[in-house]
């Protein structure tokens, strides 16, 4: 029975990575889901989820503005969510709590997105496409860039991760230890931008949380450490990422449907059992 | 062991020191010694500067005029011999983390790098875990714990490291009068093992009897540092708070009085309304605004 099972999935997964834009959507896929999956444990460790989510927003209007310039919509993105994370971090931690002046910052760029939009009319598509993702547009190039930008999120978070984790659990006392507020406040919220401009391209802007925050947050119930957290966070979002494009494959649903259903699968799985 | 003569080693010395926040004063001119191994108990109503005086006393904050010395040289940010306690923020509780990764969440926080202890610094942590009792409760979430509990483990992170002063900023509030006790008991017990010198503030002057070595106790732009006998009468409160004060005492416990309000109990109690309606928007820089509250 077993071995029958085995012999029909195994050909139908060949026939599945026969496809070059199969193979660009998994390998895309699993890039951004391992940093989406590091970058959320912390995010919502911070408890600056809602941060991220506007970060993404300001993409938006990153990639359309790009579209009307004749730029790819990712690096439109990268430039948007890098500025929008960095001032946020400039402008103090309050604020970048503040759920009002977040939120207008998320309406407005969705607004400034729409007349981008508005005015490149030939693309009507490419909103939903942004919105929402669409993993299996993305070709071999991308893929390097995204790896690179991934590499280099990593990177940075794994240099900044002990003072980033103090000044998190205990900011007064990190700030009395020398550690700077205000600077790792800003270099995280840069991570998180690039995370978010990455996240985007897989689930489309509007479903980031479901890679940002989703895993982290279901790892954080499932684990009370820090080190088996983060590897958890990344080992789910690759799982949710990888499954929901299998999913579509075979469903011919949209994979950020699915990725955005087991996502939020996992993390009452993760409550029901945490408890 | 109530007074102490000018010869012992000093632990913090302020020297003429006109110390604002924003542009309230809190303290004109105050000059004291605060000697080792002692414990002192800071007192004063809201908005006296408790906390001001410790993140100055930190280096956070710099005195417009006079000098800060902190076990021998000027008071700066990053000294490994001063351990602190901030105020309890409410996001700790929600944490799904164990007590031991929190705890452990201090080790090197300065330097760059994966926050991962080696064999020294876990076995620090279990040595800290063990000087409060709370290794095994540690184990679990800080969700988990109580208010008691949460606090010995904030307790145990101020003492990674092995510091010669702790700055301990209110550790009893929104405790009930048992687990205050206890609280004030153990800090007790640590100071005289550890032989270490702790500034304790508090609100009420009563769970700390018994405890403490010598008062500091704050108000309008003074400072008072004596003993209990010295600096809780009439005379001296009745300065610091620009009112008329009466102490009574009454079976070992002491009462401050202005007309017919314990001005003391008055305190904590706005204190308590203050911190419930800030609950989740004041974050991480708020205590001045909110010593300045009332």
């Amino acid at each position: 029975m077993r071995t029958m099972a085995i012999r029909t999935i195994i050909p139908t997964v060949n026939t599945m990575l026969a496809y070059d834009f199969m193979r660009n959507a998994f390998a895309a896929a699993g890039v951004v889901a391992l940093v989406a999956g590091a970058v959320g444990y912390f995010l919502v460790l911070r408890g600056q989820s809602f941060a991220g989510h506007a970060l993404a927003h300001l993409g938006f209007t990153g990639a359309t503005g790009a579209v009307l310039l004749g730029i790819a919509p990712l690096w439109g993105l990268v430039l948007l969510t890098l500025a929008g994370g960095i001032g946020m971090g400039l402008l103090g931690e309050r604020l970048a709590q503040r759920d009002v002046a977040i939120g207008l910052v998320l309406a407005l760029s969705l607004g400034f997105g729409l007349l981008f939009l508005h005015f490149y009319t030939a693309f009507a598509t490419q909103a939903s496409a942004l919105l929402f993702g669409n993993i299996l547009a993305v070709d071999i190039g991308t893929v390097w860039t995204l790896a690179a930008l991934g590499a280099l999120c990593l990177g940075t978070l794994a240099l900044i991760a002990r003072p980033l984790l103090f000044a998190s659990l205990q900011p007064e006392l990190a700030e009395a230890k020398g550690v700077s507020l205000r600077f790792y406040a800003v270099a995280f919220l840069a991570i998180v931008a690039l995370a978010t401009a990455e996240c985007a391209q897989i689930v489309g802007v509007l479903l980031v949380f479901t890679l940002m925050v989703g895993p982290a947050a279901a790892a954080q119930r499932l684990t009370g450490a820090v080190g088996r957290g983060v590897l958890l966070a990344m080992a789910l979002a690759l799982a949710e990422a990888w499954l929901g494009i299998t999913l579509a494959y075979y469903t011919d649903w949209p994979s950020s449907f699915w990725i955005a259903a087991l996502s939020a699968s996992a993390y009452l799985l993760a409550v029901a059992i945490g408890r | 062991m109530p007074c102490h003569g000018s010869n012992r080693v000093t632990s913090i010395a302020l020297q003429g020191v006109r110390l604002k926040l924003g542009t309230r004063v809190i303290l004109a001119d105050a000059s004291l010694a605060i000697g080792e191994a002692e414990f002192i108990g800071v007192l004063g109503a809201n908005g006296a500067g408790k906390t001001t005086l410790m993140r100055a006393i930190l280096g956070l904050l710099r005195p417009e005029r006079g000098r800060i010395e902190v076990l021998g040289s000027p008071a700066a940010r990053g000294n490994p011999a001063v351990g602190y306690m901030p105020q309890s923020r409410a996001a700790i509780g929600a944490l799904r983390l164990t007590g031991w990764e929190f705890v452990a969440g201090v080790l090197d926080g300065h330097r760059l790098g994966l926050p991962i202890a080696g064999r020294a610094g876990r076995a620090e942590v279990d040595r800290v875990l063990d000087l409060v009792g709370a290794r095994a409760l540690a184990r679990r979430p800080l969700a988990e714990t109580s208010g008691g509990e949460r606090q010995r483990l904030l307790l145990a992170q101020t003492l990674i490291g092995r510091p010669r002063l702790l700055l301990l900023d209110e550790p009893l509030i929104s405790l009930d009068p048992h687990h205050q006790a206890s609280v004030v008991a153990l800090v007790r017990a640590l100071q005289r093992e550890l032989r270490i010198t702790v500034l304790f503030s508090a609100h009420e002057l009563n769970p700390l009897l018994g405890a403490l070595d010598r008062v500091l106790y704050l108000g309008r732009g003074e400072a008072a540092l004596g003993s209990v006998e010295a600096v809780i009468t009439a005379p001296v409160l009745s300065r610091l708070y620009g009112a008329e004060i009466e102490v009574v005492r009454l079976g070992g416990r002491i009462f401050v009085m202005s007309g017919s309000h314990d001005v003391e109990r008055d305190a904590h109690q706005h204190d308590q309304h203050d911190t419930h309606a800030h609950d989740g928007h004041t974050h991480d820089h708020t205590h001045g605004e909110h010593d300045a509250g009332v």
